[in-house]
């Protein structure tokens, strides 16, 4: 085999595996509610991911949508019976009250993006 | 003098100062003698002379600090949020005509067969980069704007695969175009792949174009819903009438409709009588007769008379606010079946790219000559291909277009998963009094026993007495009937209600017991005697109560509750659909059994005290079935609780019923056989979607990776790819609309 298919076959496997360490074995950083308000930043996904708030209280969860994608118009909070859109550079206010303990996940109207809720 | 309070909202308000520099503003405006602003709210609520100051100059106030207002309430969400969609989709629009125009050109100059017959201008290698360059970088740039910042957050969507496969045909023409010895250096002829890049561009955000449209007639009945709210109210304060704004009336006003006009919130008529179309909030499609004494619900229309009522309810607490929660509520909502599309929505997209790789590596490496264009060509065809929209919008856009048409015909669905499980259902139980049947029940036979010497008269007045205290549906049917007859009704004393039983009480020194036969045996009274006599009448349908003196049986009064309208026809279509129909009732196995012999071929559960209910439904779930329960909602809330699926039939203004999954507020009672039909259907429509939307990835990708090319030869244009994946998105979206074409029998 001569040496450029050599070298396509070795930088694509590399290339296959750094994508599989690149999106799929992140580390999610978990954000704790400070007080009972966690902003989110909507550009590219959710800005933190992971958020940490507690049982049986109200948490408010700020939105601010600065992505352009119409993907993220939209984030759906699916556990909580939640849809909101998010006009571009606004705040939007979601409220949960959480009664369950759990990880609940979040996303973006078409499921493309994603973020977790850890109830404690 | 006339003062006036007003609420707006504010734009740009972030942080504590902001409120003070705005309260300080507004203040100062002449006129205004209070202003408030709330941060978390971000609005301000200002006390004003609106002789003396306008909202102009309030809009000028906080205008002059670096905020704006918006006073008129044109900010409302739901209008914002048009407006704003209307500007991106004629963006998009543009952007659409713009990379078509200049693909379409490209594709001319290019294309063997076409470029023959086209300018020789168009042929040049320079003129179609510079034409390419403005479609990946104006209407293209969308899809690197979406890809960088997925990127900073290690996350990958659709647009990235677009942008990787239109950046790596783009960039191979580029070389080909500014080094084109550089390429037949390596045995390939130089031919660049610009309209490839533009038209697939082109290609995608028509699809995208199309979609948003489509998807914005998924959310249609919500925003009905919200339009059906009046803007303003004619209310009676201080002796005159004067219009104002719907957010300002208090409950306790006293508000005029005159004919023609809608009510503006929920509430109760002090005077005059009406027929009042309620079609748009509660689907029920007759006007309805109202006078004193009746509730009215807000947004629906006045049709002939004229008359005032005291508004009970307003803001969040109408019936139509209600509504549009629930709905809303259950347009977030997510569908168990949508749980797997989530799972493999967020592998898809590494997965594709991963996928484009190896497609790269085995065409490069084993692929026929020239391998490089192979390997590229495929490469950016299997990541153009994947269309992972398609497998997030099957679900979703089905339960809103699913949800928002149940709304429309007043069947309110409280979740996706409710809508789920409804589709399922094997028997329906429904709870007789006040469900099946009107819930008002009529005394239809007085009959003292002939040795105690009371007349029917004195029978009623006993009777009426003792359940003047009571709250069963039952007792006010023999009050109602003693009032009519002018009995005077007489005083009781050591009153005591035993449920599904009757009443106890003391009228003067006479001890009274009026009720069932349980309440009888209980109370070791006979009614040997009676015993065919009762029964005579409990063949008829109807309630026997017997009333006791002082130990004695001294007569019977018998009770009839008549069937709703819709009843017979609401059962039948349940058979119709292979549902086995249940009636619960507390009456005795006869009395039920004659008026499900009304209904023909329905299974009585017959003498079940009201606390189990529950027990029942549990008993029939233990056979294997799948249980609806439907009830009034008050009293049958463990019921619609224990229900695999709780129907609760709406009463009057209130819709917020905790125990159900469905509320029909509609009282139509073939609106249980359309919620389960809705629920069918919309469970096909997202079934359909789901395969539609893996299938096309699973089928297509490898198609697109070149599987057919070693045994047909065949490959799959990007173009062709591009055509597909806009197509794909858009079926699903369109099959989820198609749900509004469901024919509903209510």
């Amino acid at each position: 085999m001569e040496l450029d298919k050599i070298l396509v076959i070795i930088f694509s496997l590399g290339g296959i595996g750094f994508t599989y360490w690149f999106f799929l074995m992140k580390n999610e950083k978990e954000v704790a509610a400070d007080g009972d308000v966690i902003d989110i930043i909507v550009e590219g996904g959710y800005n933190p991911e992971v958020i940490a708030i507690p049982q049986g209280k109200t948490t408010k969860l700020t939105f601010i949508r600065k992505d352009t994608n119409s993907c993220l118009e939209e984030v759906v909070l699916g556990d909580f019976n939640i849809r909101k859109y998010l006009p571009l550079n606004e705040k939007i206010t979601v409220e949960l009250h959480p009664e369950k303990k759990g990880e609940f996940g979040y996303s973006c109207g078409m499921g493309m993006f994603h973020g977790k809720i850890v109830v404690r | 003098m006339a003062e006036v309070k007003k609420t707006f909202s504010i734009k740009g308000i972030h942080c504590a100062s902001c409120v003070k520099v705005l309260e300080r503003a507004l203040s100062k405006v002449t006129g205004i003698k209070e202003a408030n602003v709330n941060l978390a709210t971000e609005q301000a609520t200002v006390i004003y002379d609106e002789n003396v100051c306008t909202t102009e100059q309030m809009e000028s106030a906080v205008a002059g600090v670096g905020y704006q207002a918006m006073v008129d309430g044109e900010a409302l969400d739901e209008d914002k949020q048009k407006m704003e969609k209307q500007r991106e989709l004629r963006l998009l629009r543009n952007k659409v005509i713009v990379s078509l125009v200049i693909g379409g050109l490209i594709s001319w100059g290019s294309f063997p067969g076409l470029m023959q017959f086209s300018p020789s201008f168009l042929q040049n290698f320079g003129v179609q980069l510079l034409l390419a360059s403005i479609v990946q970088f104006w209407p293209g740039l969308d899809f690197y704007k979406a890809t960088i910042p997925a990127l900073r957050h290690r996350t990958a969507n659709m647009d990235t695969l677009v942008a990787i496969g239109t950046t790596a045909a783009y960039a191979y023409s580029v070389v080909v175009t500014v080094f084109p010895q550089l390429v037949a250096g390596l045995g390939i002829e130089p031919m660049p792949y610009f309209d490839v890049a533009a038209v697939v561009i082109g290609l995608i955000l028509l699809g995208r174009y199309f979609e948003a449209k489509a998807k914005a007639s998924t959310s249609e009945a919500i925003k009905k819903l919200i339009g059906l709210q009046a803007k303003t109210a004619r209310v009676l304060r201080d002796k005159k009438e004067m219009d104002i704004p719907i957010e300002d009336v208090q409950i306790g006003d006293i508000i005029r409709v005159r004919p023609g006009e809608k009510i503006p919130v929920d509430g109760e008529i002090v005077e005059g009588e009406s027929a009042i179309d309620e079609s748009m909030v509660t689907g029920e499609s007759i006007p309805v007769e109202k006078q004193k004494g009746d509730s009215v619900v807000g947004a629906t229309m006045n049709k002939t008379g004229s008359f005032t009522y005291k508004a009970m309810k307003i803001g969040q607490d109408t019936m139509l606010a209600q509504i549009i929660k629930l709905v809303q509520e259950a347009q977030g909502s997510k569908a168990p079946i949508q749980r797997i599309a989530d799972v493999i929505s967020s592998y898809f997209v590494p997965i594709v790219i991963m996928l484009a790789i190896g497609t790269f590596a085995v065409w490069y490496s084993v692929g026929p000559n020239p391998a490089l264009l192979f390997a590229l060509l495929n490469t950016v065809a299997v990541l153009i291909i994947a269309c992972p929209c398609a497998m997030g919008l099957a679900t979703p856009t089905a339960i809103m277009v699913g949800t928002g048409k149940g709304a429309e015909h007043g069947i309110l669905i409280k979740d996706a998963a409710s809508l789920e499980v409804a589709q399922n259902i094997s028997t329906v139980i429904f709870d007789k009094t006040g469900t099946l049947t009107k819930g008002k029940p009529e005394v239809t036979d007085v009959l003292p026993i002939h040795n105690t010497k009371i007349k029917s008269e004195k029978l009623l007045q006993i009777a009426g007495s003792i359940e003047k205290g009571s709250e069963h549906s039952l007792a006010e049917a023999i009050v109602k009937k003693a009032e009519d007859e002018g009995i005077i009704l007489s005083r009781v004393e050591a009153f005591q209600a035993i449920a599904g039983q009757g009443v106890k009480g003391k009228i003067g020194r006479d001890e009274i017991v009026f009720g069932n036969r349980m309440l009888m045996e209980k109370e070791k009274i006979s009614f040997k005697e009676q015993e065919s006599e009762i029964q005579q009448l409990e063949q008829e349908g109807k309630t026997v109560m017997l009333l006791s003196l002082n130990s004695e049986l001294a007569g019977l009064i018998a009770v009839a509750d008549t069937l709703k309208e819709s009843a017979k026809e609401g059962i039948k279509l349940l058979q119709d659909m292979g549902v086995e129909v249940v009636m619960i009732t507390g009456d005795n196995y006869r009395t039920a059994d004659a008026i499900a012999k009304q209904l023909g071929g329905i299974r009585v559960v017959a003498d079940v005290l009201p606390e189990e209910k529950e027990k029942e439904v549990k008993k029939i779930q233990a056979e294997g079935k799948s249980v609806a329960f439907v009830g009034d909602g008050i009293n049958d809330a463990p019921a619609l609780a224990a229900a695999n699926v709780g129907i609760a039939m709406g009463n009057g203004t209130d819709v917020a019923i905790e125990a159900a999954d469905i509320t029909l507020v509609n009282k139509n009672l073939t609106s249980v056989a359309a919620s389960i039909a809705l629920s069918k259907q919309t469970m096909r429509t997202i079934k359909m979607n789901l395969f539609w939307a893996f299938g096309y990835n699973v089928v297509l990708i490898p198609v697109a990776a070149g599987v057919l090319y070693p045994m047909f030869g065949l490959l799959l244009n990007p173009i062709f790819a591009s055509f597909a994946m806009a197509l794909s998105s858009l079926s699903v979206v369109g099959n989820s609309l198609l749900l509004k074409r469901v024919k509903l029998f209510v």
